[in-house]
């Protein structure tokens, strides 16, 4: 039906809207003063997953997190496979041993993920949730409705940060079933040429993709607490991911040594140690222990910048 | 290896070689010559115990006769005796490069003596590479030196409590001074040489298979000439003899090529670079100056260092030295390091610990050598996994193979057991494998491609390997050599092959040179590279045979030579026992600091937590209040940029009523519709909604529905899902919300299950409304909710809202349209630039009887009106008089209108027209100019003028 406006005649016709609310009203307004009885608690998780599924930027993300291995399937088919090359980097060894089989692709896979789309995904996730609302103008009836500031944070954070470890465990899972029927279900074989069985690799993996995980947090807890402070969903995403871009830049920098170790990030490829035979697990330690600290720094001041802020959205 | 760790490496290995420094202190030696005693003082310590003592010691005169001093520091002790350490430097160093460990001896109550060898630094002579009857003897003569101090501790007259400690140049100092001064009670010797002739023409082929780790007794052939390292060592003596050219001994004996190197051992070396071959002069030359001779008599207490990453002294030599130590039942301890002469250690500052520990146990505390070592009799480093990262230190109690080790071996067949090479006329293009300098840019992990030269190479791979195995040693493998010519040169590498790729571990070459008859066979055995190897469980190995390695002097005589019968590897392995520290686990000064900052952030985001919930606790309610579904009280809200955009408002909502609240733009509505929500807080003042005070998220705006500022929604649900959305994060029951009946006064018919994007702002709007009534709140309110719609829909609109707050509910509308608040409103609130000027009832504001408007004419003069005005409020009955416009006067009395007529013109007031007030608009205007034109303007400096443009923006809404 379109928007035609209702002659004035319709309204004293059989039915005028508004009439059937105002028949189920007039009994209410015997008692207006019942209590409020609530089944969930406001914005539960599910309320919320519901506000964000269908959303065009989640089904992007998640289809391209879904296409990036079949496009990497496409471009090995088209590229010719170099066995022997040696052109040095432990990046190109990986990418060398990425057909072995469904093990070895899916690292390659976590491998190039882990660099950039994980990390936008993450601040998308994180950092959108907040002033995309805001810039729908219904942040406000969510507070209204009510919902206390506190609880739609840990809604928005508990959803964005779940939809970051699902795309976590979907791209390795979904790169392990690709590799498997492309390239056959061979274990892994590391840079550094150690084979693991699938005994091994897999709980390694889950590890690994958990390491990854608390790596991301940073990055998200920077994005959301930006969220707060902004009504742009692209200043919230966009300056999160500036600001790794920055710390990779100065983490680049040996003067730094060894304030660097706290920058989120520096320790962002130490997964990689967690797939050795024997592996070395403290600078997954360290990579953790910092990621947290930055996390949980970033999530209070997101809390404490929206607690107390004004809503003029 | 990562960029990082290979520029240091890069830095370490420019630092060791190059290096005599200028020679400053040159100027001190005339100063010294006057002095009568052996050794002169300088320059004394005055406060600071730690300054050295410099002084200028004559030692025996060179070949030529020419007198040399040598520029010696020593650390004194201020009080009691205290044992001795030579501490000796590397070759091109000087005693300036050794300040550090000195410094640090010396804290440990050592007397040290540091000096710059023969030939190096100030000190005058030639290098005669650690003669016995030059370096050495100049070593013995300190230790005469030291014995005659009286702070130093004395075992015998003349015999010093006496260590050597040393690297490279000055490890091998420190071995030959043991073997040939029984005085010296201890000797630290690091990556330094058991043969010196073994290390420049090394020979891999073995006479018999080893029986220690990485033991290796060479056939007699010596092998082919290491010419990099060997013009290394040329070129920086070369160098620091031009710097030292204007010193006690002067340039003139015209071989100046070979800078400060003594002449005949010049001349061999140019000889041996020359012809690629050794020279017997040379060799017999080289087994001199080496620890070799000597070693079967030290006595000394002995730790060596070996480096794994030194293509110039490898661990073979060390293992020379130890079977001679072990051989005289001499206590030692062998230590592997993963630096050396190619690269930095990573386990640096342990091995300089265990050092001192090894001259405090054996010099400072005289333990007896039968005891127990101070350290694991065996310590080497497993390679990290990844690169960039320490070693993993492991111990044995004994050097396998040695005092009671058992050398443990293990086989690994080879695949490959074949093959054939050509070795290149003219000996180009060579292979490429342990370049130090390529090794220390980091370069030595995927070099196979520079080191297989096609047809010059031939590689032999192994089985995969069962089970995962650290080699600790050097593997040996028997082939048999096939060549058409009679001298035959090989180089043996170790590569690791997984997957697609080919690494070389340890960049490091054994060397085979064998003199054979063309066409025979010759089975050879070979010792490979000297390292330790992770080998993790499917790996193969590949051992690399080239004919040509550019860091050799490579034949440029063309052969072609055949391996066959290629043996199994044999490959020493061991368990050792790992020591923990902070690489095994446990948590470190970084995960520790990063650990405590978690804590405190966490206690601190608890603490926040607990007293917020507290506070929540106390939140004060007002039962008086619990009637009354919306009072305001007091509100104050000043924004950051310092306007105050509500200012002490207070009004209240009763139940049933339909309150408007009117004001023109700025005048603080929607600022107190935000402060009802709990939207914004406010400075001062209350909201209490059904007695329960109102503020963020509180409870009681469940009992509100609101549209403010236009509605929200998501844009990619529909109309009816977005309803649903926000119903579901109120947590309330579905059938609490009465989706269907808001639906209908939304009226969108169909388009409700579109999504809400294709919306019109009409749409959005009535859905707005919609949404606020959804679970019937008993509070509604609506800001500018006619925004967007056509007057037949506002019309709908308005018996709706008159009818909700008949339920007993509460309306509260913002409203430009004036108009429409007078025809659905009940009550009004007027504001103005942040206050309240009026409230009440819309009737009592319309339909007043008392209030009369007299119209006046224009261009009345101020005076006569201001009089005029004065006179009719003194007038009987007349309450008040109000100039609204200055044409337009508002009377209120208590006399019908007639009399009000006849008082204003008795008054003297030019009464043009009389008129009865009628709309809500006339009563806004007149509230609003009655509130800004008795001297209270908003802005300061415009008046008149601005109050009517005011005025004309509402009139035009």
């Amino acid at each position: 039906m379109s928007e035609t406006p209702r002659p004035g005649s319709r309204e004293v016709s059989e039915h005028a809207p508004g009439e059937a609310l105002l028949d189920v009203m007039e009994p209410a307004g015997a008692t207006p003063s019942g209590p409020i009885t609530r089944v969930h608690s406001p914005l539960s998780w599910r309320a919320e997953v519901r506000r964000q599924w269908g959303r065009r930027r989640t089904t992007w993300a998640f289809g391209l997190l879904l296409a990036l291995p079949l496009v990497l399937v496409g471009s090995f088919f088209f590229g010719e496979r170099s066995s022997n090359s040696n052109r040095g980097g432990a990046s190109s060894r990986i990418f060398d041993l990425a057909q072995d089989g469904a093990a070895n692709f899916s690292l390659v896979l976590v491998f190039l993920a882990s660099e950039l789309l994980l990390v936008l995904l993450a601040a998308l996730f994180c950092g959108d949730a907040v002033p995309s609302e805001a810039s729908w103008a219904s942040l406000r009836y969510l507070l209204v409705a009510p919902v206390q500031r506190a609880r739609l944070l840990t809604s928005k954070l508990v959803v964005g940060v779940g939809s970051t470890l699902l795309a976590t465990v979907l791209l390795p899972a979904w790169g392990l079933l690709v590799g498997g029927i492309f390239y056959g279900w061979d274990p892994l074989t590391n840079p550094l040429g150690e084979n693991l069985t699938w005994g091994q690799f897999l709980p390694r993996l889950v590890l690994a993709m958990a390491y990854i995980f608390i790596t991301l947090l940073p990055i998200a807890a920077i994005a959301f607490w930006l969220g707060t402070r902004s009504d742009a969903p692209l200043a919230a995403v966009g300056g999160a991911v500036l600001v790794s871009i920055l710390l990779n830049i100065l983490d680049q920098l040996d003067a730094l040594d060894p304030y660097r170790n706290a920058f989120p990030g520096h320790y962002s490829r130490a997964w990689q140690d967690a797939l050795a035979v024997t592996p070395d697990y403290s600078d997954m330690l360290h990579g953790a222990l910092w990621s947290l600290v930055w996390a949980v720094a970033f999530t209070m001041l997101a809390y404490r910048r929206f607690r107390r802020s004004d809503i003029l959205s | 290896m990562s960029l990082r760790a290979s520029l240091i490496a890069a830095l370490a290995v420019a630092s060791s070689l190059a290096i005599a420094p200028a020679a400053p202190a040159v100027a001190a030696a005339p100063a010294v010559a006057a002095a009568p005693a052996s050794a002169v003082v300088v320059s004394a310590p005055a406060a600071d115990p730690v300054t050295p003592e410099v002084a200028s010691v004559p030692v025996g005169p060179e070949p030529d006769g020419t007198a040399v001093r040598l520029d010696v520091s020593v650390w004194p002790q201020a009080s009691g005796k205290h044992p001795v350490v030579l501490l000796a430097h590397g070759f091109g160093g000087s005693k300036d490069s050794v300040t550090d460990q000195a410094n640090a001896l010396h804290d440990r109550g050592y007397v040290v003596v540091a000096w710059s060898a023969r030939g190096h630094g100030a000190s005058g002579g030639k290098i005669h590479l650690n003669d016995p009857a030059y370096e050495i003897a100049d070593a013995r003569t300190l230790l005469d030196l030291a014995a005659k101090r009286s702070d130093v501790e004395l075992d015998a007259p003349g015999d010093p409590r006496a260590g050597v400690m040393g690297g490279s140049y000055g490890g091998a100092l420190g071995l030959m001074l043991a073997g040939v001064d029984p005085r010296v009670d201890g000797v630290v010797s690091a990556i330094t040489w058991n043969d010196l002739a073994d290390a420049f023409f090394p020979q891999a082929a073995v006479t018999t298979a080893p029986t220690t780790a990485a033991g290796r007794a060479p056939i007699a052939t010596p092998g082919p000439f290491k010419q990099v390292w060997a013009t290394n060592f040329f070129l920086s003596a070369n160098r620091g003899g031009g710097a030292s050219g204007g010193s006690s001994a002067p340039a003139a004996t015209g071989t100046s090529s070979c800078g400060r190197f003594d002449p005949t051992l010049c001349r061999l070396f140019v000889q041996a670079s020359e012809s690629g071959t050794a020279s017997p002069e040379l060799l017999a030359l080289l087994h001199a100056h080496s620890p070799k001779p000597t070693m079967a008599k030290v006595t000394a207490p002995t730790l060596l260092v070996q480096g794994i990453a030194d293509s110039l002294f490898g661990l073979d030599q060390a293992d020379a030295n130890a079977q001679a130590l072990a051989a005289s039942r001499t206590p030692y301890a062998v230590r592997w390091s993963d630096g050396g002469h190619d690269g930095p250690s990573s386990h640096e500052a342990d091995e300089t610990e265990a050092s001192y520990q090894w001259l405090d146990h054996y010099v400072r505390d005289k333990a007896p050598h039968d005891g127990p070592l101070p350290t694991a009799a065996f310590t080497y480093g497993i390679p990290a996994t990844r690169s960039g990262q320490p070693s993993t230190l492991t111990t044995l109690p004994a050097y396998p193979g040695l005092s009671g080790g058992r050398l443990v071996t293990r086989e690994l067949p080879l695949t490959t057991t074949e093959g054939a090479l050509v070795h290149p006329p003219g000996g180009q293009p060579a292979s490429l494998i342990a370049v130090p300098g390529l090794a220390a840019l980091g370069i030595s992990l995927s070099t196979y491609q520079i080191a297989a030269l096609p047809g010059q190479s031939t590689a032999l791979d192994t089985q995969p390997i069962a089970e995962a195995t650290t080699v600790v040693g050097s593997p040996v493998m028997r082939f048999t050599v096939t060549s058409d010519s009679p001298d035959v040169t090989l180089f043996a590498s170790v590569w690791r092959v997984t997957g697609g790729s080919v690494t070389l571990t340890n960049p490091l070459v054994a060397p085979v040179r064998l003199e054979v008859t063309p066409g025979r066979p010759t089975p050879v055995t070979i010792s490979l590279p000297g390292a330790t190897y992770e080998l993790p469980a499917g790996t193969r190995w590949r051992v690399l045979l080239t004919s040509t390695e550019s860091t050799y002097a490579n034949s440029r005589v063309p052969s072609r030579i055949r391996i066959t019968d290629a043996s199994a590897l044999t490959l020493p392995v061991a368990v050792g026992t790992s020591v923990g520290g902070a690489v095994a686990g446990g948590l470190d000064t970084e995960a520790v600091i990063a650990l405590a900052l978690l804590g405190v952030l966490l206690l601190v985001a608890l603490g926040g937590w607990l007293v917020r919930r507290r506070r929540r606790r106390h939140l004060p309610a007002r039962p008086d209040l619990a009637d009354i579904p919306l009072v305001v009280e007091g509100l104050v809200k000043t924004y950051s940029d310092g306007h105050r955009a509500v200012d002490d408002v207070s009004w209240r909502a009763e139940k049933g009523q339909v309150v408007g609240l009117l004001g023109p733009n700025g005048a603080g509505k929607t600022t107190t519709m935000r402060m009802v929500m709990g939207l914004i807080g406010s400075d001062a003042g209350s909201v209490h909604v059904l007695g329960e005070e109102v503020q963020a998220g509180s409870p009681v705006l469940g009992r509100v529905g609101a549209l403010i500022e236009g509605p929200g929604f998501l844009p990619h649900l529909t109309g009816r899902q977005n309803l649903e959305a926000y119903w579901a994060a109120t947590g309330r029951a579905t059938e609490d919300a009465h989706f269907d009946e808001a639906l209908d006064v939304a009226a969108l018919g169909g388009a409700v299950d579109r999504p809400v994007k294709s919306y019109s702002q009409g749409m959005r709007q009535r859905l707005g409304i919609a949404q606020a009534m959804l679970g019937l709140p008993e509070l509604l309110i609506l800001d500018e909710p006619t925004n967007g719609l056509d007057p037949p829909q506002i019309a709908a609109m308005r018996p709706i809202l008159r009818r909700y707050a008949e339920t007993g509910r509460t309306v509260v509308i913002s409203s430009h349209m004036l108009a429409e608040v007078e025809m659905t409103c009940t009550h009004v609130v007027v504001m103005h630039a942040g206050r309240v000027i009026t409230a009440g009832l819309v009737a009592d504001l319309v339909d007043s009887d008392d209030t009369t408007i007299v119209d006046l004419p224009e261009h009345v003069d101020h005076h006569a009106l201001a009089a005029a005005v004065h006179a009719l409020e003194a007038s009987e009955g007349i309450t008040e008089v109000r100039v609204d416009t200055p044409t337009r006067l508002v009377v209120v009395a208590d006399r019908g209108r007639a009399d009000v007529v006849a008082a204003a013109v008795a008054a003297g007031l030019p009464v043009v027209g009389v008129s009865s007030r009628r709309h809500l608009e006339e009563v806004f205007l007149g509230v609003i100019s009655s509130a800004t034109a008795p001297g209270e303007p908003i802005e300061p400096g415009d008046e008149g003028a601005s109050l009517v443009e005011r005025l004309r923006q509402v009139r035009a809404r």
